[in-house]
C-alpha cells in the first residue's frame, strides 16, 4: 500500500541519497537539513502566467484576422478607405491611459508596501489614477463608437465593401477585448477599496491594458497601410 | 511551486454548487465526461443511421421521420438529410467527444491531482469552460429542430457552400449559423480550459514536482492545452467571419458572380480558400489535440501494467512536443486538391512526412518498452494496446496521403475516411476507454467489471477493423466519400462491402452499449476497490483517498521525491515506489 500523503513524510538525514547514494544525479536529492531541494526558487503567481496565456491567445486571434485580411486582399483588390480622424485622437487617449495606469500601478505598489509617494502623502487616494485610466478607457470606447456611428451615418456599414468589413471586425473585436480590460480594472478598484487586492492581480491587469494599447497601435498601422 | 497548501475555495454545501455549478475540478471533469458520453451516443446513433442508409438505401428506418419530417419522407432519408447527419456526426465526434473526453474530462479530473494541486488556479473560469461547452453542444443539437435542420456542409464547412445561406440547400441558412455559433462558443470553453491547464502545470505543482517528474499524462495535457490555446484562437475568428457573411452580408468567403440554383449571389470578391486556410490551421492541430492526450493516457496505463518505465521518459515528452510544433506546419496537406500552388503543396508535404518521425519514435518507444515486459492484462491495458494498434494502422496510410501525387487520387475517397477514423477517431476512443477502465476506481470509488471490459475490448477491436480497413479498399477502388448512394456502374459492385461495414458498425455499436451498461452498473453496484491504489501505481492520484477529498489531499499537501514511474527498482522495498515515498532509491535509473 502506498505511503499516504496524510502523513508527513519522514525524512531521515542518514538515509539521504545525497550522502553516498552514488547515483551522481540530482534526482531524489534531499539536502542535509532535511528540507527538499527547491526545484525552482521562484514561481510566478497564476495570475501572472495566466495573463501571458490570455495575451498569447488574443495575439493568435488577431494574427488570424490579419492573415485573413492578407489572403482576402490577394483574392480581389480592396477599395481604399480613409480612416476616421477620430481614431488618431483615440490612439493618443489609449497611450495616455497606459501612462496613467503605470502611475497608478507604481503608487498602489508603494501604498501596498507602506511607502508614501514623493511628497510623503501616504493617505492619498491610491485609486485616483486608476479612475483616471478607467475614464480614459471609456473615452477610447466612446471615441471608437463615435467613429462607427459616423461611418454608418455616411452609408459605410459593415457590408459596404470588404475594407469596411475588416475595419469594423478588427476595431470591434479590439473594443470587446478592451472592455474586458475595463472590467478587470473596475475589479482592481473594488479590491483596492476592500483591501483585498493582490499585487499579482494589479500587475496582470495593467499588463493586459498595456497589451490592449500595443494591439491598438498595431491595428491602426495595419488598417492604415492595408485599407 | 507552492510550498504550502492554500485553500483555493471552500467545500460547497448546496446541491447546486456541489453538483451543477461546481468549482471543483473533479466535478467539472466528471461533467465533461458525461457530456462526452452523451455526445458519443448521439454521434454513434447518427453513424448507425448513415450506415444503414449506405447499405440498404431504400430501407425505411422506423421513426426516422420523427427526427426530420422533410429529411425522411416515408422514413427513407433524402440525400440532403444524409449529408446533414454526416455533418453532425463529424462535428459532434470531433469537438464534443474526441476533444472533450481525453483532454477536458480526464485532464480536469487528474491534472491538478497529478501535479499535487488543490484545484485549478481559476476555478470560476473552469466552471465556465464546462458550461460554455455544454451550451455549445445544445446550440449544435438545436439545429436539428430549427428550420430545415442542421447544416449539410460537413464538419469542415468549406466555403462558399457554408457561406451562401439557405440557397445552398437545407440547413445552409440557420443551420450553418447555429453550427458556427456552437463552434465559436466551444472555442471559448476550450480557451478557458487551456488557460487553467497551462497555469496549473506551470504554477501549481507541489513541492518537489519538477517538470521532468510530471507524469506523461500531465505532459500530454499540457502540450495539448498549448495547442488548443493557439488553434481554437484561430477557429473562433473564422467562425465570426462566417457568421458575418450570413447575417451582415459581408463577402469574406463568397466570390463574385456566384450562381447557385439560378440565383446570382450579391457577394463580391470573397476567397473560398481563406476559410480552408483558417479552418485547417486549426483543424490539423485539432487532430493532435484529440490524439496526444490519448498518448499520455496510454503511456501511463501501460507503464503501470508493465511495471517498468518507458524506454525514455524524456524522449517521449520531446516527441509529443515535436508533434505539437509540427502540427501547425502541415495543415496545407488537407488542401492538396483545393487548387493550391504546387510549390505550396511541396512545402506542406515535406513537414507532413517529417511529422511521421516523432510519431514513429513514440510508437517505437511503446513497442520497445513492451518488448519483454510482463504486461498485466486487463481492460485498461488491452485498450492501450488497441490504441497502439489503431494508431499504427491508421498512421501508415498517412504516409501515402502525405504525398500530393497520391493524395490527389485518394483525397475524395473512403481511403481518407478510413485513415482518419482509425488514427484519430478509434485510437482516441480507445485512449478514452483505457483511461476510463484505469481511473474509474479513483473517480467513483468503484471498480468496473473486468470481464465485460475485456468483452467490450475484443468486440470493439475486431469491429473497428472490420469497419475501417475496408474503407481503405473502397478508397483505392475509387469509392468517393460523402455520396449517399452508389449508383454508378463502377461503384455498384462495392455495395456488398458497404453492407458488411454496416453490419460491423452495428456490431461495434452494440459493444459500446455493453460499455455503457458496465459504466452505469459499476458506478452504483461495482466492487469496492481493495485500497486507494488498486493498480499499484506511483503517481499522486494513487496517493490520495478514493474518491479524492474536496481539496484533493486532505490535511497535508504531498511532497514529491521521485520520478513518476519508479517501478521494479532494484533494492526498493516494493516493486513500485510512490512519488511521495521518501524511500531512498540508490539504484533508480537516473534519466534526468
Amino acid at each position: 500500500m502506498a505511503t499516504t500523503v496524510h502523513e508527513p513524510p519522514k525524512i531521515e538525514p542518514e538515509r539521504l541519497p545525497s550522502q553516498g547514494a552514488g547515483n551522481g544525479g540530482w534526482r531524489n536529492l534531499v539536502p542535509a537539513d532535511g528540507d527538499l531541494r527547491r526545484v525552482k526558487s521562484y514561481s510566478p503567481p497564476p495570475a501572472s502566467t495566466g495573463i501571458w496565456v490570455i495575451m498569447a491567445s488574443i495575439t493568435m486571434s488577431f494574427a488570424a484576422f490579419t492573415s485573413a485580411l492578407i489572403v482576402r486582399q490577394g483574392t480581389a483588390p480592396f477599395q481604399h478607405i480613409t480612416l476616421p480622424p477620430v481614431l488618431y485622437l483615440n490612439t493618443l487617449v489609449i497611450i495616455a491611459s497606459s501612462v496613467t495606469l503605470e502611475i497608478a500601478r507604481r503608487r498602489i505598489a508603494a501604498f501596498m508596501g507602506g511607502r508614501g509617494d514623493k511628497n510623503g502623502d501616504q493617505a492619498a487616494n491610491p485609486a485616483l489614477w486608476l479612475y483616471i485610466t478607467l475614464a480614459l478607457g471609456l473615452l477610447f470606447v466612446a471615441g471608437q463608437t463615435f467613429a462607427w456611428v459616423r461611418l454608418r451615418a455616411q452609408g459605410f456599414g459593415l457590408a459596404a465593401n470588404i475594407s469596411y468589413s475588416f475595419f469594423y471586425v478588427l476595431t470591434v473585436m479590439h473594443a470587446l477585448h478592451l472592455l474586458g480590460g475595463l472590467g478587470g480594472m473596475a475589479r482592481v478598484i473594488g479590491k483596492l477599496q476592500n483591501a483585498t487586492l493582490r499585487r499579482s492581480t494589479l500587475d496582470a491587469t495593467s499588463r493586459y491594458w498595456h497589451f490592449m494599447g500595443v494591439l491598438w497601435v498595431y491595428l491602426l498601422l495595419l488598417l492604415w497601410m492595408k485599407l | 511551486m507552492h510550498d504550502t497548501a492554500h485553500a483555493v475555495h471552500g467545500a460547497p454545501t448546496s446541491f447546486i454548487r456541489k453538483h451543477v455549478f461546481s468549482l471543483d475540478h473533479k466535478v467539472i471533469g466528471k461533467q465533461y465526461y458525461a457530456l462526452a458520453l452523451l455526445a458519443a451516443l448521439v454521434g454513434m446513433f447518427l453513424s448507425w443511421l448513415m450506415r444503414i442508409h449506405l447499405g440498404w438505401g431504400s430501407y425505411a428506418i422506423p421513426g426516422l421521420h420523427l427526427l426530420s419530417a422533410n429529411g425522411a419522407p416515408g422514413n427513407v432519408m433524402t440525400p440532403e438529410y444524409y449529408l446533414q447527419l454526416m455533418t453532425m456526426h463529424g462535428t459532434i465526434m470531433v469537438f464534443f467527444v474526441l476533444t472533450t473526453a481525453p483532454f477536458a474530462a480526464f485532464g480536469n479530473f487528474f491534472l491538478p491531482i497529478q501535479v499535487g494541486a488543490e484545484d485549478m488556479p481559476f476555478p470560476h473560469f473552469n466552471m465556465m469552460s464546462f458550461w460554455v461547452t455544454f451550451v455549445g453542444f445544445l446550440v449544435l443539437v438545436a439545429s436539428f429542430f430549427v428550420g430545415d435542420g442542421p447544416t449539410l456542409g460537413g464538419w469542415t464547412q468549406y466555403a462558399p457552400l457554408s457561406a451562401i445561406g439557405s440557397v445552398g440547400g437545407p440547413g445552409e441558412g440557420r443551420g450553418v449559423i447555429l453550427w458556427a455559433c456552437s463552434i465559436g462558443i466551444f472555442c471559448v470553453g476550450q480557451l478557458l480550459g487551456s488557460l487553467n491547464f497551462i497555469t496549473t502545470t506551470l504554477d501549481m505543482r507541489t513541492k518537489g514536482m519538477s517538470l521532468m517528474r510530471l507524469p506523461l499524462t500531465v505532459w500530454a495535457w499540457f502540450i495539448t492545452s498549448v495547442m488548443g490555446l493557439t488553434a481554437f484562437a484561430v477557429l473562433m475568428p473564422a467562425c465570426i467571419l462566417l457568421i458575418l457573411d450570413h447575417v451582415a452580408g459581408t463577402s469574406f468567403f463568397v466570390p463574385s458572380n456566384l450562381v447557385i440554383n439560378d440565383q446570382v449571389l450579391p457577394h463580391t470578391g470573397g476567397s473560398t480558400l481563406l476559410w480552408q486556410h483558417l479552418f485547417w490551421f486549426f483543424g490539423h492541430p485539432e487532430v493532435y489535440i484529440a490524439i496526444v492526450p490519448g498518448m499520455g493516457i496510454v503511456s501511463h496505463v501501460l507503464i503501470t501494467n508493465m511495471r517498468k518505465p518507458m524506454l525514455s521518459h524524456r524522449v517521449l515528452i520531446y516527441a509529443m512536443g515535436s508533434l505539437a510544433v509540427l502540427s501547425y506546419m502541415v495543415y496545407g496537406h488537407h488542401m492538396f486538391v483545393s487548387g493550391m500552388n504546387p510549390v505550396s503543396s511541396l512545402a506542406f508535404s515535406f513537414p507532413t512526412l517529417v511529422i511521421t518521425i516523432p510519431s514513429t519514435i513514440v510508437v517505437l518507444i511503446w513497442l520497445g518498452s513492451l518488448y519483454g515486459a510482463k504486461l498485466r492484462i486487463n481492460a485498461a491495458s488491452l485498450f492501450a494496446l488497441g490504441f497502439i494498434s489503431m494508431f499504427i494502422s491508421g498512421g501508415v496510410s498517412g504516409f501515402f496521403l502525405a504525398q500530393p501525387s497520391i493524395d490527389i487520387m485518394l483525397h475524395a475517397t473512403y481511403f481518407v475516411v478510413g485513415h482518419f477514423h482509425l488514427v484519430m477517431g478509434v485510437a482516441a476512443m480507445f485512449g478514452i476507454f483505457a483511461g476510463t477502465y484505469f481511473w474509474f476506481p479513483k473517480m467513483t470509488g468503484r471498480m468496473m467489471n473486468e470481464t465485460l471490459g475485456k468483452v467490450h475490448f475484443w468486440m470493439s477491436f475486431v469491429g473497428a477493423y472490420c469497419i475501417f480497413m475496408p474503407f481503405h479498399y473502397l478508397g483505392i477502388a475509387g469509392n468517393v466519400r460523402r455520396y449517399q448512394a452508389f449508383t454508378d456502374d463502377y461503384l455498384v459492385h462495392l455495395i456488398p462491402v458497404h453492407k458488411f461495414i454496416t453490419i460491423a458498425a452495428l456490431f461495434t455499436g452494440f459493444a459500446q452499449l455493453i460499455f455503457l451498461y458496465n459504466l452505469i452498473h459499476s458506478r452504483f453496484w461495482g466492487a469496492i476497490p481493495p485500497n486507494d491504489n488498486p493498480w499499484e501505481g506511483t503517481s499522486l492520484e494513487w496517493s490520495t483517498a478514493t474518491p479524492p477529498p474536496h481539496n484533493n489531499f486532505g490535511d497535508k499537501m504531498p511532497v514529491v521525491y521521485h520520478d513518476p514511474y519508479q517501478y521494479s527498482v532494484e533494492g526498493a522495498s516494493t516493486d513500485h515506489v510512490m512519488q511521495t515515498s521518501p524511500e531512498d532509491l540508490k539504484n533508480a535509473p537516473d534519466e534526468k
